[in-house]
């Protein structure tokens, strides 16, 4: 299939529900760092974007959120597709997108570049959707922070090297900073910008 | 699926609104306490009848969900009734006024007695979302006064009232501080309700809709009621038990019976009430009926 008739493929069967069960996922999972959830429905995604950041970007991206995606996605279908389906327009501006779409193995060199909110509107912040290799095992990190009983252990595989530093940076800029989703497959689990996270 | 569901979008509000709302839930909770402003839409019924609790719930309710709605604890007075009927008809989805059968609750000023579980949504209505408003009417103020965490003021204000009456008088939307950070209004619940939301196993979603504002507390978060150390917070407390079901240590409301100063004082919590006199507990002034009836 051409580029071009791959942005139109795909998309919810049943927006209306099937954008609800995603959305309620990742709201437990934003509630419950580090909780693995799978997305039941698929969205059709084109090549390399993964299911559950496909059904993410379909659930959440509109015309009022630029997306920036990472450079592998950006020279894919994946732009269009998102453009088509959801009517968000893509940019090249970090600064300017309240959701980035990063492939596995891209490190952001900071997510300073990213907005990150303002100290009045910290809600104003990007999010960050980054594709992983697997979240079953792995190198192992136990997170801890709000919607956190005590802590928790979780594994992930492929994790950008630079990632803890980044997050290192990220955390001491509450209530400003950026949130994460990391996904694998079907999977993801949410980093919110409270969640502390050790090696 | 009903004849009548189909004039309208699942649970009324289009998606696109869905989801503006469901991104302002998701940054609400990734910054717990702090007010994310939102487009709040007009809704079927005025401001001030739970049109912010009645659009995030709208925007989270899936047809798998059951819902509760309560007013000041109970199940069957007007706004509460009118919300679950509301949902019935847009939504189709399945209602109890069971406390432990629900998995989205939508509260007007109460806290169910019942500890909730991880499986459940706590939707606060929130007339007025700001918790120094009365003190800073400004809003480019107040606003400011949450980025730099700059809460003097209230603490003033409770200084204050020990000052004045001896006491923190603010017995309802008593000020939280949610993870250290954010000064909150819990809406006006009782302070009787505040350590519920400190560490619940619920999500917490609070919406605004005349103010425009929604905010969170994850499960599991730490919420402080305001207080000095020589003044420290307390709850309230009853010297009576529950006149129905004998429950103590729960909140009470008192009813007035005559005009001769007859009064009773009963659950809050109607669901509460009812499950205890299910299981036998009898309070002051049923057991004599229940003895005439034998």
């Amino acid at each position: 299939m051409s580029t071009d008739t791959q942005a139109f493929t795909g998309g919810f069967s049943d927006p209306v529900f099937q954008s609800q069960s995603v959305f309620r996922k990742l709201m437990d999972g934003m509630a419950r760092p580090g909780s693995i959830h799978t997305v039941e429905h698929d969205a059709g995604q084109p090549d390399p974007l993964g299911a559950a950041a496909g059904a993410i970007a379909l659930t959440l991206c509109d015309h009022d959120t630029p997306v920036w995606l990472s450079a592998g996605f950006a020279k894919s279908a994946v732009g269009e597709w998102i453009g088509f389906h959801s009517g968000a327009t893509i940019t090249r501006e970090k600064a300017e997108a309240r959701f980035a779409f990063a492939e596995p193995g891209v490190t952001p060199s900071s997510f300073g570049l990213f907005s990150l909110g303002t100290q009045e509107y910290p809600d104003r912040s990007t999010t960050l959707v980054i594709e992983v290799a697997g979240l079953s095992e792995g190198q192992s990190f136990t997170l801890s922070g709000p919607g956190i009983l005590q802590s928790k252990t979780v594994e992930i595989a492929g994790l950008p090297e630079a990632f803890l530093r980044l997050w290192a940076d990220n955390r001491p800029l509450f209530p400003r900073g950026v949130d994460v989703i990391l996904t694998a497959g079907r999977s993801f689990l949410c980093l919110p910008r409270t969640t502390k996270i050790v090696a | 699926m009903t004849a009548d569901l189909a004039t309208y979008n699942f649970a009324y509000l289009d998606e696109q609104t869905k989801r503006m709302i469901r991104r302002a839930i998701l940054k609400a909770i990734a910054i717990p306490g702090y007010q994310v402003p939102f487009a709040s839409r007009e809704m079927p019924m005025p401001y001030g009848w739970g049109t912010g609790g009645v659009q995030v719930t709208a925007s989270i309710i899936g047809r798998q969900d059951v819902l509760k709605v309560i007013d000041q604890g109970a199940d069957d007075t007007t706004n509460a009734v009118s919300i679950r009927a509301f949902f019935q008809k847009v939504a189709d989805v399945a209602v109890t006024t069971h406390t432990k059968d629900a998995t989205i609750i939508q509260t007007r000023h109460r806290i169910p007695e019942q500890k909730l579980t991880e499986d459940q949504v706590l939707v606060y209505q929130v007339p007025i979302p700001e918790p120094l408003r009365f003190l800073e009417p400004r809003e480019t103020e107040t606003r400011k006064m949450h980025a730099l965490e700059e809460y003097g003021l209230m603490h003033v204000k409770l200084y204050e009232d020990i000052a004045q009456n001896g006491r923190i008088s603010k017995t309802y939307a008593y000020p939280v501080k949610v993870d250290g950070r954010y000064v909150m209004d819990p809406s006006p619940t009782p302070k009787f309700d505040n350590p519920k939301m400190h560490m619940s196993d619920a999500l917490q979603l609070f919406g605004a809709g005349r103010e425009k504002r929604i905010y969170a507390v994850p499960p599991h978060t730490e919420v402080v009621s305001l207080d000095f150390e020589d003044y420290p917070f307390e709850i309230q407390t009853f010297e009576q038990d529950c006149a129905l079901c004998g429950a103590h240590g729960v909140y009470l409301d008192e009813v007035v019976l005559d005009d001769r100063g007859g009064r009773m004082f009963v659950c809050s919590d109607t669901d509460h009430c009812e499950d205890r006199r299910e299981h036998g507990h009898v309070g002051a002034m049923l057991a004599p009926n229940q003895e005439a009836a034998e």
